[in-house]
This record gives structure tokens, C-alpha cells and sequence, in this order.
């Protein structure tokens, strides 16, 4: 048998691999390249699209998490991005374009107009894109910094990587939603520093009492 | 004050002698004229005639609950001279109509003076619903066709009457 490298203990009924062989499933391969190759559609409005463009540039780079590919036909996308306050007369175009985007597909809602609003709660202004169309990702801030879009970003990617399947289970149930990495990292330095921190340590108390 | 505009005394003058004394205010070197709707037309005319061949702008003011206003709605339109470099300003007052066939204020239309009066009066119409008689393509400008209301009116709520909600909802089951 191929598989029998010389000098390697066989053991029987079990399948052996050579070293340079990894085991995973489909799934995981396919989510792999999804979150890895994000092509963002940049719908952007107003001064977010200004922080989305920074962040696409040289000091912040988005390359580094392989989003830097901007596209401006949604047929070549599956990442919305919608950076600033969308009036009601704009909403149609936002529904349409978001699909004319190919599954899969995912939504960032950025900034605090694009999420509820924002200041501008009157007749002309939709209140929140989640109202209209699917959102995976909201990022606060009037306007967010690029680090706050990267961060949605990396916590999208997880949310890829563990909850996308190739038939697109993930979407039956809100159940499935992890919790964000930099929530869960957030609780476990708040551990680590209630070892010798005692303010840290009512606090993660209080904590505990609350939930 | 270096940038004021010239005098338009001259043109006060031709003004007084065919439509009466009219009232006029002065404020930082500029001249307004407020005229009855009813004569609105003939006197913006008037205006073109005398060189004013410029409408830099129509606009409109609710003055709903205004204190000492005895109007409700007052037009503004913004008249410039490319010749002489004079400004004018001619307030024209209107009210809501009293009659049940007439369901908006209504003035004529500047379109056949000015062709820069075409999507200005839209506009009007639009945010404060003043018709313009003689209109060519009265339609909405900015809001939405199937907009119902005119939400620039001082008794329209600044939240809207729900109009946003009308959309469709688009979720991961039909996306």
C-alpha cells in the first residue's frame, strides 16, 4: 500500500496518511476560501464611505484579510457594505442591487445611519437597513473608524468560517450565531486580569450575578 | 459694505407707475417687493422687461403660527439682471384655499418667462404643494412618485406619516 511510509508503525484498521495530508470536511474548505476572498460591494452613501475608502487604502489595508477587491457591479461581489444613510427613495436601488448579488452573499451595515438611522430620524430617511434587507454585521460609530470595519470584518470571517455550509443551512436559524470573537477575547483578558485586579474581579462578579 | 448690489430704484420706479405703490423692504442693500398672487405674473413680466434676466431661484416659507404673519405661505423669487448686476426679491403671499373644489394654493407659473422656473416650481410643489397654473410637467422632483404628502408644510410630522414602510422586506428565505 501506498499510504506505508517505511519505518512507520501500521496500525490495522486504521487509514494512514502521509505528513503533508490534511483531513477536513468540504464544508470547512469551501467556508475557508469564502472568508478569505470577501469581494466587498461598497455602497456607500455619505461620510462612512470616506472611512471605507481609508480603509481599503495603504495605511489600513484590507488586503492583509483578503477584502481589498472592490467591485462595482454586484454580480462580481458577495459582501455588502453599506456605508451611510440610505433615504427611501435610494431604498430600491439598495434592494435591488443587493439582489442582483450571487449566494452567497453577506451584509455589513456600517455606521450608525445605515443601522437605525442615526441623527437623521425623519420622513426621508429609512431607519435602519435591517428593516429591508438581511444584515450579518453592524458596526457603530458616526463615522466608525477603519479598525471598527476591520474588526466586523474578522468577526464576519469567523462567522463564515463555523457557521456557512454549502447549502446554506446557516440562515435557518438565528440559533446557530456564534458569539463575537472580540466579545469572547474581551471576557477572557477581563479573567485574567481579575486574578489580581480587584476592580476587574467585582466586575466580573457583577457579572456573573446578572446573567 | 463691498459687495452689495446696485440700486434698483429705476426699476421701483417703472414698478410704481404700472401697478401702484407696492410694499418694499430693504435689507443689507437688498430690495424686496411683495406683490398680490393675483398679480404676480404681470409683474414678474414687468421685471423681465426691465432686465431681470436672471430667476436665480423660487423658494417658499410656511409661516404657519408665524408670529405677524397674516399668509400662510410665502413664495420667494429670486430675480438677477446679467447687465446691470441688480437683485430683486418679490415675495408673493398665498393662503390655503377656502373653496372645497380647489385643493391647493394655487399661482401662476413663471415657466413661460423663465425656463430655469421649470424644476424650481416643481420642487415648490413638491415639498409645500403650491400648484402652479401653466405649469408644462407639474410632477414631484425630489420625493418619491408615489409620495402622497408635502413634508417641507409646518403640520407635517418630521418622522413622516409612516410613507417608509410601504417597501418590501427582503430576507434570507427570498434573497
Amino acid at each position: 500500500m501506498a499510504l506505508n511510509m517505511p519505518g512507520r508503525q501500521t496500525v490495522p484498521g486504521k487509514i494512514e496518511l502521509p505528513e503533508n495530508v490534511v483531513v477536513s470536511r468540504l464544508d470547512e474548505l469551501a467556508n475557508w476560501c469564502r472568508k478569505n476572498s470577501l469581494w466587498p460591494m461598497p455602497f456607500a452613501t455619505a461620510c462612512c464611505g470616506i472611512e471605507l475608502m481609508a480603509t481599503g487604502a495603504a495605511k489600513h489595508d484590507l488586503a492583509r484579510f483578503g477584502a481589498e477587491v472592490f467591485r462595482f457591479s454586484p454580480r462580481q461581489c458577495d459582501l455588502m457594505i453599506v456605508a451611510g444613510r440610505v433615504v427611501m427613495k435610494m431604498l430600491p436601488v439598495l434592494q435591488r442591487i443587493w439582489q442582483q448579488m450571487h449566494e452567497p452573499k453577506w451584509c455589513i451595515s456600517m455606521g450608525a445611519c445605515a443601522s437605525t438611522g442615526g441623527v437623521f430620524d425623519t420622513y426621508a430617511v429609512v431607519q435602519g437597513i435591517d428593516r429591508f434587507i438581511p444584515v450579518d454585521m453592524y458596526v457603530p460609530g458616526c463615522p466608525p473608524r477603519p479598525e471598527q470595519l476591520i474588526q466586523a470584518i474578522i468577526d464576519l470571517q469567523d462567522k463564515i468560517q463555523h457557521e456557512g455550509t454549502i447549502t446554506g443551512r446557516e440562515f435557518d436559524t438565528s440559533q446557530r450565531q456564534l458569539r463575537k470573537r472580540a466579545l469572547v477575547e474581551a471576557d477572557q483578558l477581563l479573567v485574567l486580569d481579575a486574578a489580581r485586579n480587584p476592580v476587574a474581579q467585582r466586575e466580573l462578579s457583577a457579572a456573573a450575578h446578572r446573567t | 459694505m463691498p459687495h452689495e448690489p446696485p440700486a434698483v430704484d429705476d426699476v421701483l420706479a417703472t414698478v410704481t407707475a404700472r401697478f401702484g405703490q407696492l410694499e418694499t423692504s430693504v435689507f443689507r442693500g437688498q430690495t424686496s417687493l411683495v406683490v398680490p398672487a393675483a398679480q404676480s405674473f404681470e409683474l414678474l413680466e414687468h421685471l423681465k422687461e426691465q432686465g431681470f434676466d436672471l430667476l436665480v431661484d423660487v423658494s417658499c416659507v410656511d409661516y404657519l403660527e408665524y408670529r405677524g404673519a397674516k399668509q400662510r405661505y410665502g413664495l420667494v423669487y429670486l430675480l438677477t439682471s446679467t447687465t446691470t448686476n441688480q437683485r430683486l426679491t418679490v415675495r408673493v403671499f398665498v393662503d390655503d384655499p377656502v373653496s372645497a373644489e380647489e385643493k391647493w394654493p394655487t399661482v401662476r407659473s413663471v415657466v413661460p418667462l423663465w425656463r430655469a422656473a421649470d424644476w424650481l416650481e416643481r420642487e415648490v410643489w413638491d415639498l409645500f404643494g403650491i400648484s402652479f397654473a401653466g405649469h408644462p410637467d407639474l410632477r414631484r422632483l425630489v420625493m418619491p412618485e408615489e409620495f402622497t404628502a408635502h413634508p417641507l408644510r409646518k403640520d407635517y410630522p418630521l418622522q413622516g406619516r409612516g410613507e417608509r414602510h410601504n417597501f418590501p422586506v427582503i430576507t434570507r428565505d427570498h434573497s
